[in-house]
């Protein structure tokens, strides 16, 4: 679904992703790790082009999205973001958060949008919350609200830049339930974040960078319970 | 206190009357009055529309690095900005407005609004920097477009951050527009000017016209002390 080629991105001279190659197919969950300073949010960021490559292709449902011939807001409409600042739009109230997009974009109609809207909300329990603006809200309903404006748009993946970096410890569980149910749904999911317990139960494969490079990557348990490579090794012993 | 304040009375009673009601002068501040709104009203329209364009084409500028696009904005509003108001009235009625036929008032409104344009893009541009990067990038990868993403999520909330410098720009305006007199625009002050030069008496004229500035400024006040609070009903935690 995902095809990275050789993906380099420098800002300036500071090179920050160095050559990534990587697969991602549909269904998947893909975890990204690492040290911070690594390039994570930065590789992630790049796959639906908020930050621009320096070199390199990605190629996302046949294609490739690095050409400048290609239409990127529609290739976004198929590429959920979710932000650790969770930047929703302080203006408007939660359904207009959700039905902006869809309706805006001429997907759906406002009745459609808002029924979407209505029933995502109802799946996370926060109805009542509809006609809130996000200033009234906690960190915790926030970043679900985010999670499910991205949904409105119904994505092929869904991308998650630390979705609960930002959250008070106490609001972290509500987050991670929400995106494991969705795991569990079937969506393809590439997940950057330090939640290691998140990782180990939902993801089908974690990655590990290190200075703009994947340098190791496996299946949760063979990732957790055998790491290979020193760097590795080394962080997971200061995490766990 | 050889004056009896009942003969001062009267003095002051006698100078505004002559300066309203024989020959139906009060018409004259009429007339100035609507031809001072007029100005305003229509300086200030063309002062957000080149503002908000001006502005836009800043950011977006320094966005997408281009150098050329943000060095013509910067021309333009440090032009405006370095030098006086009543030289670039002089300067555009005479330069472009040369045949007697000339629609002093329209002239007016254009320069007025030219100038104002200048003040207000800085103003759009700071309130649209004040806004967090992350609402554009929220926007944009939703798969908004980028004009899109500015107008429906960007500007609304830099203009709920500027409006009390918007209405201070504006308030500016309105007064400045008593500068028009120089290229015979007969507006309130010119009106005034006028009424003093008939009764040999310019005093009372001009505090006239001055409660007329100072109505319609605290009107005008009024109303974006209104809008604002409309605004900001959605406050933020």
């Amino acid at each position: 679904m995902i095809e990275v080629k050789n993906l380099k991105k420098a800002f300036g001279d500071h090179l920050v992703l160095d050559g990534i190659d990587e697969t991602i197919a549909k269904g998947e969950k893909v975890v990204v790790i690492g040290p911070s300073g690594s390039g994570k949010s930065t590789f992630l960021r790049c796959l639906n082009l908020l930050e621009e490559p320096s070199d390199g292709e990605i190629w996302f449902e046949g294609n490739k999205i690095t050409d400048k011939v290609v239409n990127i807001n529609q290739i976004r409409q198929k590429m959920g973001m979710v932000f650790q600042q969770f930047n929703l739009f302080p203006h408007l109230t939660v359904l207009e958060n959700i039905t902006l997009a869809p309706t805006k974009l001429g997907i759906m109609t406002k009745e459609e949008a808002n029924e979407k809207a209505m029933e995502l909300l109802a799946k996370i329990g926060l109805t009542e919350k509809a006609s809130s603006y996000p200033g009234k809200l906690s960190g915790g309903q926030k970043q679900r609200i985010a999670i499910i404006r991205a949904l409105a748009m119904n994505p092929a993946v869904m991308l998650f830049d630390e979705p609960t970096s930002a959250l008070d410890p106490e609001m972290v569980g509500e987050v991670l339930e929400l995106m494991t149910s969705l795991a569990e749904d079937g969506l393809t999911m590439v997940v950057v974040t330090h939640e290691m317990g998140f990782a180990k139960k939902v993801a089908t494969r974690v990655l590990f960078m290190d200075e703009g490079k994947i340098v190791e990557q496996n299946t949760p348990v063979e990732f957790f319970d055998n790491p290979k490579h020193p760097r590795l090794q080394e962080f997971l012993s200061k995490v766990l | 206190m050889y004056l009896s304040s009942s003969w001062f009375g009267k003095t002051i009673y006698d100078s505004f009357y002559n300066a309203i009601v024989p020959d139906k002068r009060y018409l004259a501040y009429i007339e100035g009055l609507k031809v001072t709104l007029l100005i305003s009203f229509f300086a200030i329209i063309l002062g957000i529309l080149i503002g908000v364009i001006v502005a836009i084409l800043k950011v977006t500028a320094t966005n997408y690095k281009m150098k050329w696009l943000s060095k013509i904005c910067n021309i333009y509003i440090n032009v405006i900005r370095g030098t006086p108001l009543m030289v670039q009235l002089l300067i555009i009625y005479n330069l472009i407005f040369t045949s007697r036929n000339t629609n002093e008032l329209l002239v007016g409104a254009v320069c007025f609004g030219i100038n104002s344009g200048a003040y207000v893009a800085e103003i759009i541009r700071s309130g649209i920097e004040s806004i967090d990067r992350g609402q554009m990038e929220a926007g944009r990868s939703l798969g908004l477009n980028y004009v899109t993403t500015m107008r429906l999520i960007i500007l609304p909330q830099a203009v709920r951050n500027i409006l009390p410098a918007l209405g201070n720009e504006f308030i500016t305006l309105i007064k400045e527009t008593s500068v028009a007199s120089v290229i015979a625009i007969t507006d309130l002050t010119k009106a005034a000017q006028y009424i003093g030069s008939r009764t040999w008496d310019i005093l009372p004229p001009l505090i006239i016209v001055a409660l007329f500035y100072l109505i319609l400024v605290m009107g005008l006040s009024k109303l974006l002390s209104v809008f604002e609070r409309r605004m900001a009903k959605s406050d933020r935690s």
